[in-house]
């Protein structure tokens, strides 16, 4: 199971995911139709993605009064079928992450679906603040990452001595 | 409709208060593609060349190109298009940032601002709703204080143009800044806009942009992120270095201008370059809208008397200009006085360069020690540092200062000291040691500029062929080239720094998927070249004449001192008739009426 993985310190806010995003949903492009969302924090120059993070007890599932949202067990990823939706809004109050909204002009609720498994806005993000990965693979990713730190600290401190 | 575009340019009359939508004009569109060439045609039909231009008859032009607002690589560009104060010439100053991408969701392709505000005002565009705002209570403050107060007032996730105070002071350098960082640096076009009262724009969209052919604009910037992705500039030497990579490659050529250009190699260079950034004040990359290269610094300072600030910066530019320029060699005091130019809204090119003149002129003897508030001495960066705040305020030798290198060394009697072209200041590369860039700064319609025309990439970094730095020949061709196409890119809407690695047809490519205009490489050239002499027709107008397409007499007879281009001049004469004969003008650099015709001109 494949899951978005993302990484607010490397996120250099270009908004190439964002552009990405609405135009392979939408074929336009329109950072209000994003799936993903770039938050900017101009004091601190920082910027932190956020991006449905296909809740494995996903509440905006759970709240959907006609099952128009449901998780596909297989790939993890919760869909939602525009026929099935009434519009009711309920997933937008249900979703801690703020991941499920309305499309630019206020219709239709969009989220992302991990474009079937090949996410358009992974192929544009040259920072490595998004990846697409295995689930079991991140745990080992992060571990690797931070021993690779630690061994350099280690080196640093031993300089001299071992 | 043209896709790729809006369709709809933004009128805003200060005088009288109001604001008038109007559509694209496809036939100019199609001549001059967008952004900078549609911009300056604009100013070339509404504004007479030969006014003072921080009259309320000059009109500021703020456009994007038909790239802009979409996931072609670099596209997040916006462009300050004006008389600009600093010369006069016709001025297109292009920063990145995300304000660009942010007008165009909103549904505009570009802003004409004319007349003057009685009083200091804003624009705040919320997709179709548009206010006139008072700036009265952000009058005065910082670029970056601006920008938080006015997404205070207006939404959390508004993208901003604002000026500083220099702008507001009517400095001669001032540039406009957007989305607190990036600068719309060159020829004063900062002041233009604080001559009309107005301190900025603050715009949130979310009406967004469609492309003519969908899945053929797929198709380009995947071809696009390919060749950027093999290129070790976009895809190694900018991420990793950021601009500031440069310091060291001009360096080991000897042609880094050091102490106003009294050498052009600087032993301790590494001192200020991308490479001790990255060791010392990196924080991390920043990317402007669209971009996948990143180039951008977020730096802190974290040793010494500035310990704790933070901000974006310095560029190789500005790491140069007020580091090497002046003779400082200390990366913790450029950082600082580059966030002032940022701050202030200084053009970091012009303020560093200024600053080393006053240094020379000070060192010389012929800036009097009373007009001095402190030993100006080439080497000191705190006196960069507090010179930058005196020409923010305009305080005592800052007023003088404000105005730019030429006018300095002018009222001290010794004009040949200003490093400057048309009035503009040089940039970062001395063409003693790389001889083409001399012929592009002689050449250049808004006075000394790297960015019309790079030559440095064959020239020094070997893209996308080497050629010798030190030969003439076959420079006025590379010239004109490089000048073409750099119009062209500017016009569609993307950043320069794109052409490491993207060639004329991945434009061509892209452009033709947004707008459905049959460009290929050729057309896109013949755009680029008609722009080019656009410009040059307004500054003919401008009273600009061929005695003005020169270099500062040090780079022409004062052969480099030291380093491995010791003993290089530049014998500009060697280009020059050539590069008139290619672009087709005559001797004395007017376009001939046959090259008119050509370019659909005349």
């Amino acid at each position: 199971m494949k899951v978005l993985v993302i990484d607010p310190l490397k996120c250099s806010g270009g908004k190439s995911c964002e552009l990405a995003c609405s135009f392979e949903k939408t074929g336009k492009f329109n950072l209000a139709d994003s799936r993903i969302k770039i938050h900017f924090f101009p004091e601190e120059l920082r910027f932190v993605p956020t991006v449905c993070m296909q809740c494995r007890d996903a509440y905006c599932v759970q709240v959907c009064p006609t099952a128009a949202l449901s998780r596909d067990t297989e790939t993890g990823v919760v869909n939602l079928d525009q026929d099935k939706c009434i519009g009711c809004k309920q997933c937008i109050v249900a979703c801690p992450w703020g991941s499920v909204k309305l499309e630019h002009n206020g219709e239709e609720i969009i989220k992302c679906d991990d474009c079937g498994g090949d996410p358009a806005c992974v192929k544009v993000c040259t920072s490595g603040a998004i990846e697409y990965v295995d689930a079991d693979e991140v745990v080992l990713l992060k571990q690797r990452e931070t021993a690779e730190k630690y061994m350099k600290f280690a080196q640093e401190m031993s300089k001299g001595v071992v | 409709m043209l896709k790729g575009f809006s369709g709809v340019i933004l009128r805003v009359n200060l005088t009288k208060g109001e604001i008038q939508r109007e559509e694209i004009n496809e036939e100019w569109a199609k001549l001059f593609i967008g952004g900078r060439g549609y911009g300056e045609k604009i100013i070339y039909e509404e504004v007479d060349p030969a006014i003072d231009p921080l009259s309320e008859r000059n009109k500021v032009v703020i456009a994007t190109g038909p790239l802009g607002g979409t996931m072609a690589p670099g596209s997040g560009r916006i462009m300050v298009i004006t008389k600009g104060a600093l010369n006069g010439t016709i001025a297109c100053s292009n920063a990145g940032g995300y304000f660009g991408t942010e007008l165009k969701m909103a549904g505009y392709d570009m802003l004409i601002l004319e007349g003057k505000a009685n009083e200091p005002v804003y624009l705040w565009i919320d997709d179709d709703n548009i206010e006139i705002r008072s700036a009265k209570d952000i009058w005065g403050k910082t670029s970056i204080e601006s920008d938080k107060a006015m997404r205070g007032d207006t939404h959390v996730e508004a993208k901003t143009m604002t000026i500083g105070p220099a702008g507001e002071k009517l400095s001669k350098i001032a540039c406009v800044m957007f989305d607190d960082h990036r600068a719309s640096g060159r020829t004063g076009v900062g002041a233009v806009v604080g001559s009309k009262n107005f301190k900025g724009i603050a715009v949130r969209g979310t009406k967004g942009v469609e492309v003519e052919d969908v899945e053929g604009f797929k198709e380009a910037v995947r071809n696009a992120y390919g060749k950027l992705s093999q290129h070790p500039v976009a895809s190694q030497g900018l991420p990793t270095y950021g601009t500031a990579v440069l310091v060291n490659i001009l360096n080991s050529v000897g042609s880094f201008p050091v102490r106003n250009a009294q050498e052009a190699y600087l032993p301790t260079a590494d001192n200020i370059s991308g490479e001790t950034m990255v060791k010392k004040t990196l924080v991390k990359n920043k990317a402007c809208g669209g971009c996948p290269i990143g180039c951008g610094r977020v730096t802190e300072i974290r040793e010494g008397k500035y310990k704790g600030a933070r901000g974006e910066g310095p560029e190789y530019e500005t790491a140069w200009s007020l580091g090497a320029m002046c003779g400082v060699d200390d990366i913790n005091p450029v950082t600082k006085a580059h966030y002032l130019c940022d701050e202030y809204g200084f053009d970091g090119i012009s303020a560093g360069v200024t600053i080393a003149c006053a240094m020379e002129l000070y060192e010389k003897g012929y800036m009097p020690k009373e007009d001095a508030p402190f030993p100006i001495r080439f080497g000191d960066g705190d006196a960069v540092v507090e010179l930058l705040k005196l020409m923010g305020t305009r305080e005592g030798i800052g007023n003088l200062l404000a105005e730019g290198s030429y006018r300095l060394a002018e009222h001290y009697g010794h004009p040949e000291l200003s490093m400057s072209v048309k009035k503009q200041e040089i940039p970062a590369y001395d063409p003693r040691g790389v001889k083409g860039i001399g012929l592009e700064y002689a050449t250049s319609n808004r006075g000394a500029c790297h960015v019309r025309g790079y030559t440095i990439a064959p020239e020094v970094l070997g893209t996308p062929i080497q050629v010798d730095r030190l030969a003439y020949e076959g420079k006025a061709g590379l010239t004109k080239l490089f000048q073409d196409l750099t119009a062209a890119v500017d016009a569609s809407g993307a950043c320069l720094f794109t052409t490491f690695g993207m060639e004329a047809s991945n434009y061509a490519e892209l452009l033709k998927a947004a707008t459905g205009i049959p460009y290929d490489e050729k057309t896109l050239l013949l755009a680029g070249e008609r722009i080019w002499n656009l410009e040059k027709l307004f500054n003919l107008k401008a009273g600009l004449t061929k005695e003005d397409d020169t270099l500062p007499k040090r780079l022409l007879e004062e052969p480099i001192k030291s380093g491995p281009s010791k003993g290089e001049v530049n014998e500009l004469h060697k280009m020059l008739p050539e590069y008139y004969q290619l672009r087709g003008w005559d001797s004395e650099g007017s376009p001939s009426e046959d090259k008119l015709k050509e370019l659909s001109l005349k």
